[in-house]
């Protein structure tokens, strides 16, 4: 197992680097740069070529292709990102201000859909082709159906019209105001959550109706144990194993990619933070969201695996 | 009966005094915007967002300020100057400032910091940016000949050097900040003005509190501010709806300005104006058939203007018909003058009957296809692209649009590949000086996407910003109108953008001008309970 631990941590830096190399190449490829993002846009009319020369000298935008990669690569191999081409502050900074935000919205939406997600699967499969299971079913494709900013939106104007109210507009810390910081963002983790306890339902009741059909089931059941110990010494076991390697990329997703439903409730998260990079054309910025993106993924991944063979003594990694 | 009396001319007397007391500035609350754009500095010399303006300029003043009750947005105003003369040749500039006006730190502000931050805007050292250091190309040097005098010397006489001083960005800083380090401002917060610095949390937040000390005395009447950076319109809408914001300085849609009223009914109050902005149609002169002046008179005929301001002014935030100045303000050209350039007939038909002339005049075939690029931002390029595309079909134009990301389209129109572009102007005031700069050869403004090089045209517009004469200068630029919108149509004007500020009633002592990056200082506004 440690062997099988110190090949995967190996292996994830190529991967890595080609990521690096991906969005450094693609970022240099789309037209426009930080400094015509800047000084270009705001309809002046004194625009000084000399000054926009200046400003890319400064930022090392003059220097050739290959200078910049291992000026960044030289960087990141000191965990050191640099700084934003677009405020000069350092990008850890830029990053760790919206990263708490990020990470709570990505736990309380996965806690709601895990919480939701296995209950009703469960139910679901138990009953299966009963009002109950219809019931749910319906549940699980309006969720999947439904996009999760838009139904952001009407929470907003449904709490606007009945009860007049809006959540709060700037992020506290939960462990500065509870209330405020929960007022803020309870809504967005149901918004999210529900949309994907929706996916994670489908595939709890899916892989549980798979397993009740074993054969070591209908044993247990023949030799008299009750339906609640079936389920949960011996069914839950085996279905839950794919829904976690769901739910477990969906939070990974959660963490970057919710820039629509950031922009509905006005979240200072990483999603609008990765928006306004690439719009600004921010290199420096958008290469350190894209690298921490894809380790959030590799780890999580490499923590599903190792999760895996710890659920299921069958598995074993060499 | 008598008591009767008294009590009735006491009830009359309540009344008539209400108003009065309603309009007495109160003091506190924190007053709450939304900011739809955040800064990437907080240093005004470097900047162009309106971004910066808002939530920065309440940390600020400036050496003179558009009056803030000038609806016009134009009039000057003393502010660190309390009074100002101009030599009888007009090249020398001489104001005397406040004096015991201190910096947040408690240092007094005297002539030398002036100078300093006018020597930072207009003549930067190597390695500090300035963007709005062309618009002073006139001045030969600043001084600072006493603590409490400031002088500036111009190359020759300006019509506008007032008004450019009256830039909300030339915020005035600390000469000995800027002695040791004249980048210090990009990243610190420190000024005489209205409200100290409290904090800003990145992406989130921007926070100041009352300067006890000011200098004007009496203000600010607010003991705070939080401007909130809100991207998203339809939140910030859902924000002043809400009630946890009073106030977006920006601009709203027609549609959410209705959307407000019908649900906060008197509680929101409405205030607008013709806005200093316009998209404009750059027509590339280095692309065939589009050199020729009949081509683009005839792509300026084909609009109707007076129909397109009545239906547009509907679903996105133009309205004004306009030539080269804002409508309403000193030099913009009567509506009855206007409607005889070309592009602003009354009569719709007979304009798009002398288009098609003038078409087929140059050799422009019936069906002739073109390109027009236009910006990728919705409002209100996209309602305008659309509209002047099927405006164009009347007169027998093929269009189609190609849409360009926003942080690539100017890059794109730098490199001179587009036939007919969408172009866009804001200004910080309403000057002919900075309205009219756009349009001068390419030669002289990098900005000019029409390429063209018009030596007569130039020549007036210098005329015109040399002219202290009122009435001369208007008759400059209505010849300089004349000559880029109708004689070559080398720019076309669509519609002027419409501002519309709808906020909470509590809000007092602010009024709207054309400018959304000016009054912003917020020393004069107050909340009502």
């Amino acid at each position: 197992m440690g062997y099988y631990i110190l090949k995967r941590l190996l292996a994830m830096i190529p991967t890595l680097l080609g990521v690096a190399v991906l969005i450094f190449l693609l970022l240099r490829v789309i037209p426009g740069d930080v400094v015509e993002a800047r000084y270009l846009t705001q309809g002046s009319q004194f625009q000084s070529q000399d000054l926009m020369d200046q400003e890319r000298q400064k930022l090392g935008l003059d220097k050739p292709l290959w200078k910049q990669f291992t000026a960044w690569m030289g960087g990141l191999a000191h965990l050191d990102f640099g700084l934003s081409m677009w405020t000069s502050a350092p990008i850890t900074e830029e990053i760790k201000l919206r990263f708490a935000l990020s990470l709570q919205l990505a736990l309380m939406a996965s806690t709601i859909a895990t919480c939701l997600a296995i209950p009703l699967g469960i139910l679901a499969a138990i009953k299966q082709d009963t009002w109950i299971d219809y019931a749910v079913r319906v549940f699980t494709i309006a969720g999947l159906a439904t996009p999760s900013f838009w139904l952001g939106t009407l929470m907003i104007l449904g709490m606007l019209i009945i009860f007049k109210w809006v959540p709060p507009m700037v992020f506290t810390p939960i462990w500065v105001n509870p209330w405020d910081n929960l007022a803020l963002l309870i809504w967005p983790a149901l918004a999210v959550g529900y949309r994907y306890c929706a996916v994670g339902t489908r595939m709890m009741r899916s892989t549980m109706l798979e397993v009740l059909r074993e054969d070591y089931i209908r044993t247990a059941r023949a030799k008299g144990l009750w339906l609640k110990l079936i389920l949960t010494r011996h069914a839950l076991k085996n279905a839950i194993l794919p829904v976690l390697t769901v739910i477990s990329m969906e939070f990974a997703f959660l963490l970057g990619g919710l820039v629509v439903t950031e922009q509905v409730f006005n979240l200072n998260g990483l999603g609008m933070l990765f928006v306004e990079a690439i719009s600004h054309r921010d290199y420096t910025l958008t290469q350190a969201l894209v690298m921490l993106v894809a380790t959030f993924f590799l780890v999580i991944n490499f923590a599903v695996d190792i999760a895996y063979a710890w659920l299921d003594p069958r598995i074993h990694y060499r | 009966m008598r008591s009767l009396t008294r009590v009735f001319a006491l009830a009359i007397a309540s009344l008539l005094a209400w108003p009065l007391q309603a309009q007495t500035p109160r003091y506190g609350g924190e007053l709450v915007f939304p900011v739809p754009s955040e800064p990437p500095s907080y240093d005004g010399h470097r900047e162009e967002t309106f971004g910066l303006i808002h939530p920065i300029a309440p940390f600020y003043n400036t050496l003179l300020r558009v009056d803030p009750f000038d609806k016009g947005g134009t009039k000057p105003a003393p502010s660190l100057a309390e009074s100002w003369t101009t030599s009888s040749d007009g090249k020398t500039y001489t104001f005397k400032l406040h004096k015991g006006v201190k910096f947040h730190d408690g240092s007094e502000m005297t002539s030398k910091d002036v100078k300093a931050s006018y020597d930072k805007i207009i003549f930067p050292p190597p390695g500090v940016g300035s963007t709005r250091k062309g618009q002073y190309a006139d001045v030969v040097a600043v001084e600072a000949p006493d603590p409490y005098t400031v002088v500036f010397r111009l190359k020759h006489p300006s019509g506008s050097f007032i008004a450019s001083l009256l830039s909300p960005y030339n915020f005035i800083y600390k000469a000995e900040i800027l002695a040791k380090d004249p980048h210090w401002y990009e990243t610190h917060i420190m000024g005489t003005g209205p409200f100290i610095f409290v904090e800003h949390v990145k992406g989130s937040h921007v926070v100041g509190k009352k300067n006890p000390n000011y200098w004007d005395k009496g203000k600010p009447y607010l003991d705070g501010f939080r401007a909130v950076f809100m991207r998203d319109s339809a939140a910030q809408v859902a924000a002043v709806r809400g009630e946890r914001a009073q106030i977006q300085f920006r601009g709203f849609t027609p549609a959410a300005r209705d959307d407000l009223v019908k649900a906060l009914g008197n509680k929101i109050t409405v205030q607008e104006s013709p806005w200093d902005c316009i998209l404009l149609v750059a027509i590339n002169h280095k692309k065939k058939p589009f050199d020729d002046p009949r081509v683009r008179r005839a792509l300026t005929l084909a609009l109707d203007r007076y129909e397109g301001s009545k239906a547009l002014s509907r679903i996105a935030i133009v309205k004004e018909v306009a030539g080269v100045q804002v409508p309403g303000t000193p030099f913009a050209t009567p509506p009855d003058e206007l409607a005889k350039l070309a592009g602003y007939w009354h009569d719709a038909e007979k304009s798009r009957a002398e288009a098609r002339r003038l078409l087929k005049e140059a050799g422009v075939p019936e069906g002739f296809s073109f390109t027009f690029m236009n910006r990728g931002i919705p409002m209100p390029y996209e309602p305008l692209g659309v509209w002047m595309i099927d405006q164009w079909r009347k007169v027998g134009l093929n269009v189609t649009q190609r849409v360009i990301e926003p942080a690539a389209y100017f890059g794109s129109l730098r490199k001179g590949e587009h036939e007919v572009a969408m172009d866009f102007q804001c200004g910080y005031i309403v000057e002919p000086d900075l309205d009219m700069y756009k349009f001068l050869s390419s030669s002289r403004n990098p900005a000019n996407y029409g390429y063209y090089e018009d030596p007569v045209l130039d020549k007036l517009y210098d005329q015109q910003s040399q002219a202290t004469n009122v009435d001369e200068r208007k008759k400059l630029i209505r010849e300089f109108e004349k000559r880029v919108l109708d004689e070559q149509a080398h720019y076309l004007m669509t519609l002027q953008w419409h501002r519309i500020i709808p906020h909470s009633s509590r809000v007092h002592g602010w009024t709207i001008t054309p400018s959304h990056y000016l009054n912003n200082t917020l020393d004069t506004v107050w909340l009502s309970p």
